[in-house]
Protein backbone atom coordinates (compact mmCIF):
# COMPACT_ATOMS: atom_id res chain seq x y z
CA UNK A 1 0.00 0.00 0.00
CA UNK A 2 3.21 2.51 1.11
CA UNK A 3 4.74 1.38 -2.21
CA UNK A 4 1.42 2.68 -4.20
CA UNK A 5 1.32 6.12 -2.32
CA UNK A 6 4.91 6.65 -3.11
CA UNK A 7 4.35 5.61 -6.88
CA UNK A 8 1.52 8.70 -7.01
CA UNK A 9 3.50 11.21 -5.29
CA UNK A 10 6.46 10.47 -7.45
CA UNK A 11 3.91 10.67 -10.51
CA UNK A 12 2.33 13.66 -9.12
CA UNK A 13 5.38 15.68 -7.97
CA UNK A 14 6.37 15.26 -12.10
CA UNK A 15 3.31 15.95 -14.07
CA UNK A 16 4.97 16.71 -17.03
CA UNK A 17 6.97 13.96 -17.22
CA UNK A 18 4.76 11.65 -16.82
CA UNK A 19 2.42 13.31 -19.57
CA UNK A 20 5.15 12.66 -21.53
CA UNK A 21 4.63 9.03 -20.86
CA UNK A 22 1.15 8.69 -21.01
CA UNK A 23 1.11 10.37 -24.51
CA UNK A 24 3.91 8.22 -26.03
CA UNK A 25 1.81 4.83 -24.97
CA UNK A 26 -1.42 6.34 -26.00
CA UNK A 27 -0.15 6.62 -29.24
CA UNK A 28 1.12 3.19 -29.20
CA UNK A 29 -2.08 1.80 -28.17
CA UNK A 30 -4.28 4.16 -30.32
CA UNK A 31 -2.15 2.47 -33.51
CA UNK A 32 -2.63 -1.27 -31.81
CA UNK A 33 -6.14 -0.72 -31.66
CA UNK A 34 -7.17 0.83 -34.91
CA UNK A 35 -4.67 -1.81 -36.24
CA UNK A 36 -6.78 -4.44 -34.68
CA UNK A 37 -10.00 -3.17 -36.30
CA UNK A 38 -8.77 -2.83 -39.46
CA UNK A 39 -7.56 -6.27 -39.10
CA UNK A 40 -10.67 -7.66 -37.64
CA UNK A 41 -12.86 -5.79 -40.62
CA UNK A 42 -10.89 -7.45 -43.19
CA UNK A 43 -10.88 -10.88 -41.55
CA UNK A 44 -14.56 -10.62 -41.53
CA UNK A 45 -15.12 -9.20 -45.33
CA UNK A 46 -12.99 -12.20 -46.12
CA UNK A 47 -15.36 -14.87 -44.28
CA UNK A 48 -17.98 -13.07 -45.48
CA UNK A 49 -17.06 -13.55 -49.42
CA UNK A 50 -15.44 -16.77 -48.57
CA UNK A 51 -18.78 -18.19 -46.79
CA UNK A 52 -20.68 -17.31 -50.17
CA UNK A 53 -19.52 -19.47 -53.20
CA UNK A 54 -21.24 -17.06 -55.45
CA UNK A 55 -20.67 -15.85 -58.98
CA UNK A 56 -22.46 -12.76 -60.33
CA UNK A 57 -22.76 -12.40 -64.30
CA UNK A 58 -23.52 -9.26 -65.85
CA UNK A 59 -25.20 -9.28 -69.08
CA UNK A 60 -24.76 -7.02 -72.11
CA UNK A 61 -27.13 -4.29 -72.28
CA UNK A 62 -28.89 -5.83 -75.59
CA UNK A 63 -29.98 -9.59 -74.38
CA UNK A 64 -32.88 -10.58 -74.18
CA UNK A 65 -34.48 -12.28 -71.50
CA UNK A 66 -35.15 -15.27 -73.58
CA UNK A 67 -31.39 -15.88 -74.26
CA UNK A 68 -30.64 -15.38 -70.36
CA UNK A 69 -33.51 -17.77 -69.73
CA UNK A 70 -31.51 -19.77 -72.25
CA UNK A 71 -28.38 -19.94 -70.19
CA UNK A 72 -29.76 -20.32 -66.40
CA UNK A 73 -31.39 -23.53 -68.45
CA UNK A 74 -28.28 -25.01 -69.37
CA UNK A 75 -26.52 -23.72 -66.24
CA UNK A 76 -29.80 -25.98 -64.69
CA UNK A 77 -28.91 -28.92 -66.05
CA UNK A 78 -24.86 -29.08 -65.24
CA UNK A 79 -26.68 -30.02 -61.85
CA UNK A 80 -24.05 -27.63 -60.08
CA UNK A 81 -26.44 -24.78 -59.38
CA UNK A 82 -27.58 -24.67 -55.89
CA UNK A 83 -29.37 -21.53 -56.79
CA UNK A 84 -29.61 -19.08 -59.39
CA UNK A 85 -31.79 -15.75 -59.07
CA UNK A 86 -32.16 -13.43 -62.10
CA UNK A 87 -31.81 -9.26 -61.51
CA UNK A 88 -33.39 -7.66 -63.97
CA UNK A 89 -32.18 -3.59 -64.82
CA UNK A 90 -35.57 -2.91 -62.89
CA UNK A 91 -34.49 -5.21 -59.75
CA UNK A 92 -30.73 -3.73 -60.25
CA UNK A 93 -32.64 -0.32 -59.93
CA UNK A 94 -34.38 -1.27 -56.80
CA UNK A 95 -31.53 -3.02 -55.07
CA UNK A 96 -29.23 0.53 -56.02
CA UNK A 97 -31.96 3.16 -54.63
CA UNK A 98 -32.73 0.97 -51.12
CA UNK A 99 -28.75 0.92 -51.23
CA UNK A 100 -28.71 5.19 -51.81
CA UNK A 101 -31.63 6.07 -50.10
CA UNK A 102 -29.86 8.60 -48.26
CA UNK A 103 -27.99 10.49 -51.36
CA UNK A 104 -30.72 12.18 -53.50
CA UNK A 105 -27.72 13.36 -55.91
CA UNK A 106 -26.61 9.19 -56.37
CA UNK A 107 -30.90 8.55 -57.12
CA UNK A 108 -30.76 11.10 -59.80
CA UNK A 109 -28.19 10.03 -61.86
CA UNK A 110 -28.78 6.75 -62.43
CA UNK A 111 -31.88 4.96 -64.32
CA UNK A 112 -32.53 1.43 -65.17
CA UNK A 113 -30.72 1.59 -68.63
CA UNK A 114 -27.29 1.81 -67.24
CA UNK A 115 -27.69 -0.54 -64.67
CA UNK A 116 -27.10 -4.10 -65.78
CA UNK A 117 -29.23 -7.18 -65.49
CA UNK A 118 -27.20 -10.40 -63.69
CA UNK A 119 -27.85 -13.35 -62.78
CA UNK A 120 -26.80 -14.86 -59.17
CA UNK A 121 -25.55 -18.17 -59.05
CA UNK A 122 -24.56 -20.12 -55.99
CA UNK A 123 -23.40 -23.56 -56.12
CA UNK A 124 -23.38 -26.51 -53.54
CA UNK A 125 -19.95 -27.24 -53.58
CA UNK A 126 -17.47 -24.52 -54.11
CA UNK A 127 -15.11 -26.34 -56.22
CA UNK A 128 -17.86 -26.30 -58.92
CA UNK A 129 -17.61 -22.15 -58.17
CA UNK A 130 -14.30 -22.15 -61.54
CA UNK A 131 -16.39 -24.92 -63.76
CA UNK A 132 -19.80 -22.44 -63.84
CA UNK A 133 -17.54 -19.33 -63.43
CA UNK A 134 -15.32 -20.98 -67.31
CA UNK A 135 -18.99 -21.56 -68.83
CA UNK A 136 -20.14 -17.90 -68.15
CA UNK A 137 -17.15 -16.29 -69.47
CA UNK A 138 -17.60 -18.26 -72.67
CA UNK A 139 -20.74 -17.09 -73.16
CA UNK A 140 -21.32 -14.35 -75.82
CA UNK A 141 -24.28 -13.17 -73.51
CA UNK A 142 -22.10 -11.98 -70.44
CA UNK A 143 -20.02 -8.83 -70.02
CA UNK A 144 -18.28 -9.61 -66.81
CA UNK A 145 -17.68 -12.30 -64.36
CA UNK A 146 -17.21 -11.57 -60.85
CA UNK A 147 -15.81 -14.39 -59.17
CA UNK A 148 -15.81 -14.12 -55.69
CA UNK A 149 -12.60 -16.16 -55.34
CA UNK A 150 -11.05 -13.04 -56.91
CA UNK A 151 -12.38 -11.16 -54.35
CA UNK A 152 -10.90 -13.09 -51.65
CA UNK A 153 -7.42 -13.39 -53.11
CA UNK A 154 -7.31 -9.80 -53.56
CA UNK A 155 -8.02 -9.02 -49.89
CA UNK A 156 -5.99 -11.38 -48.53
CA UNK A 157 -2.92 -10.20 -49.80
CA UNK A 158 -4.16 -6.39 -48.93
CA UNK A 159 -4.65 -8.18 -45.28
CA UNK A 160 -1.55 -9.63 -45.39
CA UNK A 161 0.55 -6.46 -46.35
CA UNK A 162 -1.45 -4.51 -43.85
CA UNK A 163 -0.72 -7.18 -41.23
CA UNK A 164 3.09 -6.80 -41.94
CA UNK A 165 2.88 -2.81 -42.39
CA UNK A 166 1.26 -3.07 -39.18
CA UNK A 167 2.89 -5.04 -37.31
CA UNK A 168 6.49 -3.42 -38.05
CA UNK A 169 4.58 -0.09 -37.06
CA UNK A 170 3.52 -1.32 -33.96
CA UNK A 171 7.43 -2.65 -32.85
CA UNK A 172 8.70 0.03 -33.53
CA UNK A 173 6.06 2.06 -31.41
CA UNK A 174 6.44 0.09 -28.64
CA UNK A 175 10.31 0.27 -29.06
CA UNK A 176 9.64 4.19 -28.85
CA UNK A 177 7.44 3.97 -26.10
CA UNK A 178 9.88 1.63 -23.86
CA UNK A 179 13.06 4.37 -24.91
CA UNK A 180 10.69 7.60 -23.54
CA UNK A 181 9.38 5.54 -20.60
CA UNK A 182 13.92 4.32 -19.82
CA UNK A 183 14.54 8.25 -20.11
CA UNK A 184 11.79 9.32 -17.75
CA UNK A 185 12.06 7.42 -15.15
CA UNK A 186 15.85 7.54 -15.35
CA UNK A 187 15.60 11.49 -14.67
CA UNK A 188 12.81 10.99 -12.37
CA UNK A 189 15.59 8.26 -10.28
CA UNK A 190 18.56 11.21 -11.33
CA UNK A 191 16.59 13.34 -9.40
CA UNK A 192 15.67 11.59 -6.53
CA UNK A 193 19.08 10.24 -6.13
CA UNK A 194 19.62 12.03 -2.66
CA UNK A 195 16.56 10.28 -0.84
CA UNK A 196 17.54 7.19 -2.50
CA UNK A 197 20.82 7.46 -0.84
CA UNK A 198 19.12 8.35 2.44
CA UNK A 199 16.94 5.53 2.20
CA UNK A 200 19.41 2.89 1.55
CA UNK A 201 21.60 4.54 4.58
CA UNK A 202 18.61 4.01 6.61
CA UNK A 203 17.91 0.57 6.48
CA UNK A 204 15.69 0.30 2.84
CA UNK A 205 16.14 -2.44 0.80
CA UNK A 206 16.62 -2.66 -3.14
CA UNK A 207 13.36 -3.36 -3.92
CA UNK A 208 12.11 -1.31 -1.41
CA UNK A 209 13.10 1.27 -3.42
CA UNK A 210 12.64 -0.11 -6.74
CA UNK A 211 9.17 -1.13 -6.68
CA UNK A 212 7.65 2.57 -6.95
CA UNK A 213 9.49 2.91 -9.87
CA UNK A 214 8.43 -0.43 -11.42
CA UNK A 215 5.00 0.60 -10.45
CA UNK A 216 4.97 3.84 -12.05
CA UNK A 217 5.98 2.21 -15.34
CA UNK A 218 3.10 -0.09 -15.14
CA UNK A 219 1.05 2.99 -14.18
CA UNK A 220 1.84 5.01 -17.62
CA UNK A 221 1.83 1.57 -19.39
CA UNK A 222 -1.73 1.11 -18.71
CA UNK A 223 -3.35 4.35 -18.46
CA UNK A 224 -2.07 4.48 -21.96
CA UNK A 225 -3.80 1.49 -22.80
CA UNK A 226 -6.92 2.58 -21.51
CA UNK A 227 -6.50 5.62 -23.12
CA UNK A 228 -5.54 4.40 -26.25
CA UNK A 229 -9.02 2.09 -26.57
CA UNK A 230 -11.20 4.46 -25.11
CA UNK A 231 -10.27 6.77 -28.08
CA UNK A 232 -10.07 4.58 -30.45
CA UNK A 233 -13.70 2.50 -30.04
CA UNK A 234 -15.02 5.95 -29.27
CA UNK A 235 -13.55 7.12 -32.94
CA UNK A 236 -14.89 3.61 -34.01
CA UNK A 237 -18.29 4.01 -32.46
CA UNK A 238 -18.86 7.75 -33.92
CA UNK A 239 -17.66 6.15 -37.85
CA UNK A 240 -19.65 3.21 -37.82
CA UNK A 241 -22.57 4.27 -39.73
CA UNK A 242 -20.69 6.08 -42.10
CA UNK A 243 -18.43 2.79 -42.41
CA UNK A 244 -21.80 0.92 -42.18
CA UNK A 245 -23.00 2.45 -45.50
CA UNK A 246 -19.51 2.34 -46.83
CA UNK A 247 -19.07 -1.52 -46.59
CA UNK A 248 -22.62 -2.53 -47.91
CA UNK A 249 -23.60 -5.86 -46.87
CA UNK A 250 -20.78 -7.11 -45.19
CA UNK A 251 -21.50 -7.66 -41.67
CA UNK A 252 -18.71 -5.98 -39.77
CA UNK A 253 -20.56 -3.46 -37.37
CA UNK A 254 -21.42 -3.14 -34.69
CA UNK A 255 -18.11 -4.85 -33.52
CA UNK A 256 -19.22 -7.06 -30.67
CA UNK A 257 -18.70 -5.56 -26.99
CA UNK A 258 -16.65 -9.08 -26.23
CA UNK A 259 -14.09 -8.26 -28.37
CA UNK A 260 -13.65 -4.77 -27.81
CA UNK A 261 -13.36 -5.89 -24.28
CA UNK A 262 -10.99 -8.54 -24.97
CA UNK A 263 -9.23 -5.95 -26.67
CA UNK A 264 -9.41 -4.10 -23.35
CA UNK A 265 -7.98 -6.77 -21.77
CA UNK A 266 -5.23 -7.83 -24.08
CA UNK A 267 -3.66 -4.31 -24.70
CA UNK A 268 -3.95 -3.46 -20.70
CA UNK A 269 -1.91 -6.88 -20.34
CA UNK A 270 0.62 -5.94 -22.84
CA UNK A 271 0.48 -2.46 -21.33
CA UNK A 272 1.95 -4.24 -18.59
CA UNK A 273 4.32 -5.96 -19.85
CA UNK A 274 5.62 -2.58 -21.63
CA UNK A 275 5.50 -0.54 -18.76
CA UNK A 276 7.30 -3.47 -16.48
CA UNK A 277 10.12 -3.73 -18.91
CA UNK A 278 10.62 -0.40 -19.77
CA UNK A 279 10.87 0.60 -15.75
CA UNK A 280 12.93 -2.77 -14.89
CA UNK A 281 15.53 -1.40 -17.03
CA UNK A 282 15.33 2.36 -16.31
CA UNK A 283 15.88 1.07 -12.39
CA UNK A 284 18.89 -1.77 -14.06
CA UNK A 285 20.70 1.18 -15.47
CA UNK A 286 20.12 3.77 -13.09
CA UNK A 287 20.06 1.99 -9.98
CA UNK A 288 23.31 0.25 -9.27
CA UNK B 1 29.47 -4.67 20.85
CA UNK B 2 31.58 -2.88 17.94
CA UNK B 3 35.42 -4.21 17.45
CA UNK B 4 37.41 -2.74 14.94
CA UNK B 5 40.93 -5.12 14.05
CA UNK B 6 43.72 -2.66 12.40
CA UNK B 7 41.61 -1.13 10.00
CA UNK B 8 42.75 0.72 7.06
CA UNK B 9 40.92 2.58 4.24
CA UNK B 10 42.74 4.10 1.45
CA UNK B 11 40.85 5.80 -1.09
CA UNK B 12 41.18 5.24 -5.37
CA UNK B 13 43.44 8.16 -5.09
CA UNK B 14 45.89 6.54 -2.76
CA UNK B 15 44.87 8.75 -0.06
CA UNK B 16 44.68 6.98 3.24
CA UNK B 17 41.17 7.61 5.09
CA UNK B 18 42.36 5.47 8.19
CA UNK B 19 45.41 3.30 8.54
CA UNK B 20 45.53 0.50 11.27
CA UNK B 21 42.95 1.74 13.60
CA UNK B 22 41.67 -1.19 15.94
CA UNK B 23 39.70 -0.47 19.07
CA UNK B 24 36.55 -2.10 20.59
CA UNK B 25 33.15 -0.67 22.43
CA UNK B 26 31.50 -2.28 24.77
CA UNK B 27 27.94 -2.34 24.99
CA UNK B 28 26.43 0.26 26.30
CA UNK B 29 29.47 2.52 26.10
CA UNK B 30 29.24 6.33 25.50
CA UNK B 31 32.62 7.28 23.23
CA UNK B 32 33.73 10.34 22.01
CA UNK B 33 35.49 10.41 18.21
CA UNK B 34 37.47 13.47 18.06
CA UNK B 35 40.09 14.95 15.40
CA UNK B 36 40.27 17.59 12.83
CA UNK B 37 38.52 17.73 9.42
CA UNK B 38 39.90 14.96 7.33
CA UNK B 39 40.92 12.74 10.16
CA UNK B 40 38.70 9.66 9.61
CA UNK B 41 36.01 10.18 11.78
CA UNK B 42 33.34 10.01 9.27
CA UNK B 43 34.88 7.28 7.48
CA UNK B 44 34.48 4.94 10.74
CA UNK B 45 30.77 5.81 10.98
CA UNK B 46 31.08 4.45 7.23
CA UNK B 47 32.44 1.19 7.86
CA UNK B 48 30.41 0.26 10.54
CA UNK B 49 26.98 0.71 8.17
CA UNK B 50 28.28 -0.75 5.29
CA UNK B 51 29.17 2.04 2.94
CA UNK B 52 32.62 1.82 2.73
CA UNK B 53 34.35 -1.68 2.77
CA UNK B 54 37.94 -1.44 4.22
CA UNK B 55 41.26 -1.85 2.35
CA UNK B 56 42.35 -4.35 5.30
CA UNK B 57 41.24 -5.20 8.87
CA UNK B 58 38.44 -6.69 10.32
CA UNK B 59 35.55 -5.31 11.90
CA UNK B 60 32.17 -6.73 13.98
CA UNK B 61 29.40 -5.03 14.91
CA UNK B 62 27.10 -7.52 17.15
CA UNK B 63 29.00 -10.25 16.14
CA UNK B 64 28.27 -10.06 12.58
CA UNK B 65 31.34 -10.05 10.24
CA UNK B 66 30.66 -6.66 8.47
CA UNK B 67 33.04 -7.58 5.74
CA UNK B 68 31.52 -11.03 5.02
CA UNK B 69 28.03 -9.26 5.47
CA UNK B 70 26.00 -10.36 2.40
CA UNK B 71 24.54 -7.19 0.23
CA UNK B 72 20.88 -8.07 1.29
CA UNK B 73 21.75 -8.21 4.80
CA UNK B 74 23.12 -4.86 4.75
CA UNK B 75 19.83 -2.85 5.40
CA UNK B 76 19.08 -4.99 8.56
CA UNK B 77 22.69 -4.00 9.89
CA UNK B 78 21.36 -0.86 9.01
CA UNK B 79 18.20 -0.88 10.95
CA UNK B 80 20.50 -1.97 13.88
CA UNK B 81 22.91 1.04 14.11
CA UNK B 82 20.99 4.70 14.03
CA UNK B 83 22.69 7.74 12.23
CA UNK B 84 22.84 10.65 13.07
CA UNK B 85 24.13 12.09 9.84
CA UNK B 86 26.69 15.25 9.87
CA UNK B 87 24.94 16.69 6.71
CA UNK B 88 20.95 15.68 8.65
CA UNK B 89 19.86 13.37 5.27
CA UNK B 90 16.74 14.94 5.93
CA UNK B 91 14.09 14.26 2.83
CA UNK B 92 13.12 18.10 1.92
CA UNK B 93 10.18 17.58 0.80
CA UNK B 94 8.28 15.63 3.49
CA UNK B 95 7.42 16.49 6.88
CA UNK B 96 9.38 15.86 10.01
CA UNK B 97 6.88 13.08 10.77
CA UNK B 98 7.09 11.83 7.53
CA UNK B 99 10.95 11.68 7.63
CA UNK B 100 10.72 10.00 11.19
CA UNK B 101 8.25 7.58 10.14
CA UNK B 102 10.34 6.52 7.00
CA UNK B 103 12.70 3.95 8.97
CA UNK B 104 9.61 2.16 10.61
CA UNK B 105 7.86 1.94 6.53
CA UNK B 106 10.73 0.79 5.44
CA UNK B 107 10.73 -2.33 7.90
CA UNK B 108 7.37 -2.72 7.02
CA UNK B 109 5.86 -2.18 10.54
CA UNK B 110 2.04 -1.15 9.94
CA UNK B 111 1.17 2.57 9.85
CA UNK B 112 -1.45 2.99 12.76
CA UNK B 113 1.59 1.66 14.78
CA UNK B 114 4.28 3.39 13.47
CA UNK B 115 2.22 6.68 14.00
CA UNK B 116 2.46 5.52 17.81
CA UNK B 117 6.05 5.05 17.71
CA UNK B 118 6.75 7.93 16.10
CA UNK B 119 4.49 10.28 18.43
CA UNK B 120 6.16 8.77 21.60
CA UNK B 121 9.47 9.46 20.21
CA UNK B 122 8.84 12.82 18.73
CA UNK B 123 7.26 13.56 22.75
CA UNK B 124 11.07 12.23 24.04
CA UNK B 125 12.94 14.36 21.89
CA UNK B 126 10.74 17.11 22.52
CA UNK B 127 9.42 17.89 18.87
CA UNK B 128 5.76 17.21 18.92
CA UNK B 129 5.00 20.79 17.72
CA UNK B 130 6.60 20.43 14.63
CA UNK B 131 5.46 17.24 13.52
CA UNK B 132 3.69 18.67 10.24
CA UNK B 133 6.33 21.14 9.51
CA UNK B 134 8.77 20.73 7.23
CA UNK B 135 12.33 20.81 7.57
CA UNK B 136 13.08 23.87 5.95
CA UNK B 137 10.94 25.42 8.63
CA UNK B 138 12.95 24.20 11.60
CA UNK B 139 15.63 25.93 13.38
CA UNK B 140 19.14 24.15 13.43
CA UNK B 141 18.49 22.59 17.36
CA UNK B 142 15.20 21.11 16.29
CA UNK B 143 16.71 19.37 12.81
CA UNK B 144 18.95 17.77 15.18
CA UNK B 145 16.12 16.72 17.22
CA UNK B 146 14.89 15.65 14.18
CA UNK B 147 17.17 13.49 12.86
CA UNK B 148 18.09 11.77 16.36
CA UNK B 149 13.84 10.69 16.73
CA UNK B 150 14.58 8.95 13.25
CA UNK B 151 17.76 6.89 13.97
CA UNK B 152 16.61 6.18 17.52
CA UNK B 153 12.90 5.14 15.79
CA UNK B 154 13.78 1.73 15.00
CA UNK B 155 15.36 1.41 18.72
CA UNK B 156 19.53 0.67 17.59
CA UNK B 157 21.61 -0.73 19.99
CA UNK B 158 23.99 1.58 18.27
CA UNK B 159 23.85 5.54 17.72
CA UNK B 160 26.41 6.76 15.84
CA UNK B 161 26.17 10.25 16.06
CA UNK B 162 28.42 12.53 13.81
CA UNK B 163 28.85 15.85 14.64
CA UNK B 164 25.24 16.32 15.77
CA UNK B 165 26.45 19.92 17.49
CA UNK B 166 28.37 21.42 15.02
CA UNK B 167 26.30 24.07 13.90
CA UNK B 168 24.65 24.79 16.90
CA UNK B 169 25.37 27.20 19.66
CA UNK B 170 26.42 26.38 22.87
CA UNK B 171 23.23 26.30 24.77
CA UNK B 172 21.50 23.91 22.18
CA UNK B 173 24.70 21.88 21.65
CA UNK B 174 24.22 20.75 25.64
CA UNK B 175 21.01 20.47 25.13
CA UNK B 176 21.50 17.62 22.35
CA UNK B 177 24.06 16.03 24.17
CA UNK B 178 22.19 15.61 27.49
CA UNK B 179 19.00 13.97 25.27
CA UNK B 180 22.10 11.13 23.69
CA UNK B 181 23.55 11.01 27.19
CA UNK B 182 20.03 10.22 28.73
CA UNK B 183 19.39 7.49 25.80
CA UNK B 184 23.00 6.13 26.45
CA UNK B 185 21.61 5.49 30.27
CA UNK B 186 18.44 3.15 28.65
CA UNK B 187 20.99 0.93 27.57
CA UNK B 188 22.46 2.51 23.32
CA UNK B 189 25.86 2.38 22.77
CA UNK B 190 26.81 5.84 21.39
CA UNK B 191 29.84 7.06 19.39
CA UNK B 192 29.50 10.43 19.07
CA UNK B 193 31.79 12.46 16.42
CA UNK B 194 32.15 16.01 17.41
CA UNK B 195 34.89 19.30 17.63
CA UNK B 196 33.32 20.60 20.63
CA UNK B 197 35.65 20.41 23.44
CA UNK B 198 33.21 21.97 26.29
CA UNK B 199 30.95 18.66 25.69
CA UNK B 200 33.90 16.41 25.68
CA UNK B 201 35.11 17.84 28.82
CA UNK B 202 31.18 17.89 30.24
CA UNK B 203 30.53 14.19 29.99
CA UNK B 204 33.87 12.77 31.30
CA UNK B 205 33.23 9.73 29.05
CA UNK B 206 35.89 7.82 26.65
CA UNK B 207 37.92 9.78 24.31
CA UNK B 208 39.51 8.43 20.83
CA UNK B 209 41.08 10.79 18.70
CA UNK B 210 41.96 10.72 15.04
CA UNK B 211 44.48 12.16 13.44
CA UNK B 212 44.96 11.93 9.35
CA UNK B 213 43.90 8.80 9.88
CA UNK B 214 45.82 7.33 12.49
CA UNK B 215 44.40 6.64 15.72
CA UNK B 216 46.68 9.13 18.35
CA UNK B 217 45.26 8.69 21.72
CA UNK B 218 42.73 6.26 23.35
CA UNK B 219 41.65 7.35 26.88
CA UNK B 220 40.59 3.69 27.29
CA UNK B 221 37.29 1.54 27.69
CA UNK B 222 35.40 2.49 30.85
CA UNK B 223 37.62 4.16 32.49
CA UNK B 224 35.76 7.52 32.35
CA UNK B 225 37.44 9.58 35.15
CA UNK B 226 41.10 8.57 33.60
CA UNK B 227 43.54 10.92 32.18
CA UNK B 228 41.80 13.66 32.54
CA UNK B 229 44.96 16.01 31.54
CA UNK B 230 45.38 13.89 28.53
CA UNK B 231 41.84 14.07 27.64
CA UNK B 232 42.00 17.69 27.68
CA UNK B 233 45.44 17.83 25.41
CA UNK B 234 43.36 15.54 23.06
CA UNK B 235 40.70 17.27 22.78
CA UNK B 236 42.04 20.42 22.45
CA UNK B 237 44.84 19.35 19.55
CA UNK B 238 41.63 18.14 17.65
CA UNK B 239 39.87 21.45 18.11
CA UNK B 240 41.64 24.09 16.36
CA UNK B 241 38.96 26.69 16.20
CA UNK B 242 37.99 26.06 19.88
CA UNK B 243 37.65 28.81 22.79
CA UNK B 244 40.50 27.26 24.04
CA UNK B 245 43.11 27.59 21.23
CA UNK B 246 41.99 30.91 21.12
CA UNK B 247 42.71 31.26 24.94
CA UNK B 248 46.31 29.29 23.85
CA UNK B 249 46.94 31.98 21.15
CA UNK B 250 46.27 34.73 23.14
CA UNK B 251 48.66 33.10 25.88
CA UNK B 252 51.25 32.56 23.00
CA UNK B 253 51.12 36.46 22.03
CA UNK B 254 52.08 37.17 25.21
CA UNK B 255 54.40 33.97 27.21
CA UNK B 256 55.52 32.41 24.09
CA UNK B 257 54.75 28.90 22.29
CA UNK B 258 52.90 26.62 24.07
CA UNK B 259 50.32 24.94 22.12
CA UNK B 260 52.43 24.67 19.33
CA UNK B 261 54.88 22.58 20.90
CA UNK B 262 51.78 20.18 21.88
CA UNK B 263 50.42 19.88 18.34
CA UNK B 264 54.42 18.51 17.24
CA UNK B 265 53.77 15.65 20.18
CA UNK B 266 50.77 14.44 17.70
Amino acid sequence: MKTFKTTWRNIRRSPYQAFAAVFVMTLTFLFISFFTFLLYGSSKAINYFESRPQVTAFFKNEVKKENINSLKNDLMATNKVANIKFVSKEDALKIYREQNKDDPLLLELVTADILPASLEISTTKLEDLSAINNMLKDSPLVSEVVFQKDVVSVLTSWTNALRSIGLGLIVVLSLVSIFVMVIIIGVKISQKKQDIEIMRLIGASGWYIRWPFIFEGIFYGVTGAVLGWLISTSALWYATPFLSSFLKGIPIFPLPLVFLLGLLGTEMLVAIILGTLASFLAVLRYLK
Amino acid sequence: MIKLSKISKQFRTGVFALENISFDVEKGEFLFLVGPTGSGKTTIFRLLTREYLPTAGEIAVDNWDILKLPSNKIPHLRKKIGVVFQDLKLLMDRTIFENIILPLEVSGIKTEEAKKIVDAIMERVGIVSHKDKFPIQLSGGELQRAVIARALILDPDILLADEPTGNLDSATAMEIVKLLSEINKKGTTIMMASHNEDIVKTLSKRVIALNKGQLVKDTGGRKKDSAKQSLKETVSQSSPKSDIIEKEKNKNATEGPGLKEEDEDF
